[in-house]
């Protein structure tokens, strides 16, 4: 098994390292048969890897253009564009989770890590990689293919105010663990009256990879969400993934970070000092009027390509990655709604009982008057992942369905 | 360790010296005595892959008193618990520990509260050994404000933290690999401490259990499994679950021991026995022979998978207080009447305790929002906790 992970790392790896690399994003989600749209609207260019898009429109957006490293909803309107931006570097999305876990790792010595592989194998995905090197085996720490134990491990540890990060390592194999997670660690600060905080991480990859089979592309936000105590983010960009990891290691409440295969290759610059993202905020990917468009993860790339096609036929989406899968980030939604009156939500959940469907019912329920449409929600058929490239292709949502799904909302 | 008996040290002591001084003025005070007994425990320790510790056990006066008054407060109040069950202030599940209270306080005697203990959902007698008082249990019990999880945990999840009772576990089995976490966070930390992690005959056929002792004997952490083998998962009984019952072996590569669980002195000795191995060699099985009266919960009657002449013959035979009792009379340390006096103040404290516990108030209806988060979320954003770093910009 881990093998074929290392084979898809492979692969990806050979892939982002084509001579034009500021496309890395774009050839791991393109199909070889699609032409690149970009080149046909020769009036912009995507030149990054979190797909922000160029646009002379918005002053804002332009903002978000030269200060890359502003990925976080820009609360505070009153910080400037500023052109002296410190000169950050550039790394992978893998790098950047590392990263982060070794400043954290730094910086607090309770934090360690557990998993499978993490150790002396660098972690199936290299997001451990050097650590143990580094910190020892006490604190890096290889553990047997028990994930139902090495979770309770994890959260009885955390009882005593060790911090550790739980690596899942696909997330899938921490169905094994939905007894720890869901009992122990979601409930035991209610059920001790709040005598216990469990700051643990729990992490991993999941969501729809190439063609890695059914149970290896499962997506668990699903089964997650209900789960009280326990809060939830996903990440989709480097930077947002450094600050996603930093400040669930620093939570004291149980946070579980989703990661995505396909995202791990995906390049950016990041800043060179400490920084962390908000747990419970919502993302401002490219502000719009037109259309509120919710995502997260992989799907943002799907989005933001779908971006430019409409943008091309004249639309103006207003793409939100809303990274805080529990709870949900409002605030920033209802914002948008209030503007946009329209909402498509994007995702890779099941259409059952996913976080889209979760989402559509917050959202009814506490803007339904700012609606003019129905909220639409495109989620991943509700089908195990078949292995064949072409059906798994379209198990997920592809950017022409959000393409059309926009067209309808907005006429 | 006997200072955790001592929360009501002023007036225990003093309700032991009045009849003493009145009856007999030349007998030496017995709740400070120290001067050491050995005893010899009745049943002998089998152990595997491991030498047996010796039988005859280290312990004093004021240790046997204690033992007494502490079994025989655990007694009542689980009996106290039944009538209230059955009064229906007890809601919901309810499993009593009455018949294995030797466990609770054999294990205490051995070990301080640095060290810590897990159990799983039946934990009364446990978190009172631990340093909880009566009125926390009956008020968690009764669903009250002044109960130690604030009346929103119940029967099955008791918790302290301050002397390291890490609960109260509903689900069997899970509360294993949590303990093995526990032994592991006090390696990590280098405390010298251990953990005892609690669990049944039932439990004891969890894949998880083998699967957390394996990494505990992997990572050489301190941890102490105890099987509290009563001999009935719920309504099956061992040998019907088990194609194994000597579950002090189960183990296989990681030392095990079988102790008589109605014998405080041998728990204690074991478990000292076991803090010693686990510190320096990794972990250890203790399985501790024991009985429980009652049904497995309040919903179980206990008598439709065995008869009652058997539970009636461990009562009469092994019965923990009687056990005690007999030695403490035998050793002249008591009379008759002064342990009869032991327990009608244990009566009455209890019924006290519980009447004032009826009297603390239901929790408020927004405490079912507090404690669901560290810190409080509501819809607006929040930083990360730490406060030192925000998000910045550049």
């Amino acid at each position: 098994m881990a093998t074929g992970f290392h084979g898809v790392g492979a692969a990806v790896a050979a892939l982002s390292s084509s001579p034009s690399n500021s496309f890395d994003s774009k050839k791991l989600l393109c199909s070889p048969r699609r032409s690149f749209p970009v080149r046909k609207g020769a009036s912009f260019v995507a030149d990054r890897s979190d797909g922000s898009v160029n646009l002379d429109l918005n002053p804002k957006a332009r903002r978000a253009q030269q200060l890359i490293v502003n990925a976080v909803a820009n609360k505070a309107d009153s910080s400037p564009a500023s052109s002296s931006s410190k000169p950050g570097h550039e790394l992978l999305l893998f790098e950047a989770l590392r990263e982060g876990l070794e400043e954290e790792m730094d910086r607090d010595p309770r934090v360690c890590v557990m998993g499978e592989d993490v150790g002396h194998y660098g972690g199936s995905y290299k997001v451990t990689r050097g650590l143990a090197e580094k910190f020892g085996d006490l604190r890096v720490l290889d553990t047997p293919i028990a994930e139902n134990s090495f979770t309770g491990m994890g959260i009885g540890a955390a009882m005593t105010g060790l911090r550790p990060v739980v690596e899942g390592m696909n997330m899938g194999f921490l169905l094994l663990a939905f007894n720890q997670i869901s009992n122990n660690c979601g409930m035991l600060h209610y059920t001790s009256g709040g005598q216990f905080t469990i700051p643990i991480v729990i992490r991993g990859p999941g969501g729809v990879g190439r063609q890695l089979g059914a149970e290896h592309s499962q997506r668990l936000e699903s089964y997650f969400q209900s789960i009280p105590g326990i809060q939830m983010v996903a990440c989709s960009t480097p930077y947002n993934a450094k600050g996603l990891m930093k400040a669930a290691i620093r939570s004291e409440n149980p946070v579980i970070l989703f990661e995505h295969v396909l995202l791990y290759n995906l390049k950016e610059r990041i800043p060179d000092e400490d920084y962390i993202c908000n747990l419970e905020e919502a993302e401002m990917v490219r502000p719009g009027e037109h259309v509120t468009i919710l995502t997260y993860s992989r799907m943002r790339y799907h989005v933001m390509q779908a971006a430019k096609t409409l943008v091309n036929k004249g639309y103006d989406p207003e793409v939100i990655d809303i990274r805080s899968l529990k709870p949900f980030d409002l605030h920033t939604i209802g914002n948008s709604v209030k503007k946009t009156h329209r909402v498509l939500i994007v995702e890779e959940c099941m259409r059952t009982g996913g976080i889209g469907a979760s989402l559509t019912a917050a959202i009814t329920e506490n803007f339904h008057d700012y609606l003019d449409t129905p909220i639409m929600c495109l989620s991943s058929q509700d089908v195990p992942t078949p292995y064949a490239g072409t059906l798994e292709e379209w198990t997920v949502v592809q950017p022409a369905q959000i393409v059309t799904a926009v067209e309808q909302l907005c006429k | 360790m006997a200072l955790s008996y001592l929360r009501s040290s002023s007036s225990r002591s003093v309700n032991l010296l009045k009849p003493l001084s009145s009856s007999l003025p030349l007998r030496r005070p017995i709740s400070t005595d120290t001067t050491p007994i050995t005893v010899e425990t009745s049943v002998p320790f089998t152990s595997h892959q491991c030498d047996a510790p010796s039988c005859s056990v280290e312990t004093n006066p004021k240790e046997l008193l204690t033992f007494f008054r502490d079994m025989a407060l655990m007694r009542r109040m689980e009996i106290a618990a039944d009538s209230l069950y059955k009064a229906k202030l007890i809601r919901g599940f309810c499993h009593l520990y009455d018949g294995q209270e030797a466990v609770a306080v054999g294990m205490e005697a051995a070990i301080t509260k640095k060290d810590c203990i897990i159990t799983a959902y039946r934990d009364h007698c446990t978190f009172i050994g631990r340093g909880g008082t009566l009125l926390e249990v009956f008020a968690e019990l009764m669903g009250r404000q002044a109960g130690c999880s604030k009346g929103k945990g119940g029967s099955m999840h008791f918790y302290k933290k301050d002397s390291n009772f890490y609960g109260g576990h509903g689900i069997v089995g899970a509360q294993v690999p949590l303990g093995c976490g526990l032994a592991f966070a006090q390696k990590y930390s280098k405390d010298e401490t251990v953990t005892f992690a609690l669990y049944g005959d039932g439990a004891a056929n969890q894949g998880q259990l083998f699967e957390a002792l394996n990494i505990s004997a992997l990572w050489d952490l301190p941890a102490i499994l105890v099987c509290e083998n009563n001999h009935y998962g719920m309504g099956t009984a061992e040998w019907r679950a088990a194609k194994s019952p000597a579950y002090y072996k189960r183990g296989d590569y990681v030392p095990g021991l079988k102790v008589d669980g109605m014998d405080a002195l041998a728990v204690k000795q074991a478990c000292k026995f076991a803090k010693e191995h686990a510190l320096k060699n990794g972990p250890i099985i203790l399985e501790m022979d024991t009985y429980r009266y009652h049904g497995h919960s309040m919903s179980d009657p206990g008598s439709t998978y065995r008869t009652r002449d058997e539970i009636s013959g461990v009562r009469q035979e092994r019965d923990p207080i009687e056990r005690i009792r007999k030695l403490i009379l035998s050793h002249d340390l008591a009379t008759e009447k002064e342990l009869k006096d032991i327990e009608k103040e244990v009566r009455k404290e209890v019924d006290d305790t519980i009447t004032q516990a009826k009297e603390s108030p239901m929790p408020e209806p927004s405490e079912l929002f507090t404690n669901v988060y560290a810190k409080g979320l509501g819809v607006e954003s929040f930083g990360a906790d730490r406060k030192e770093v925000r998000a910045t910009l550049p």
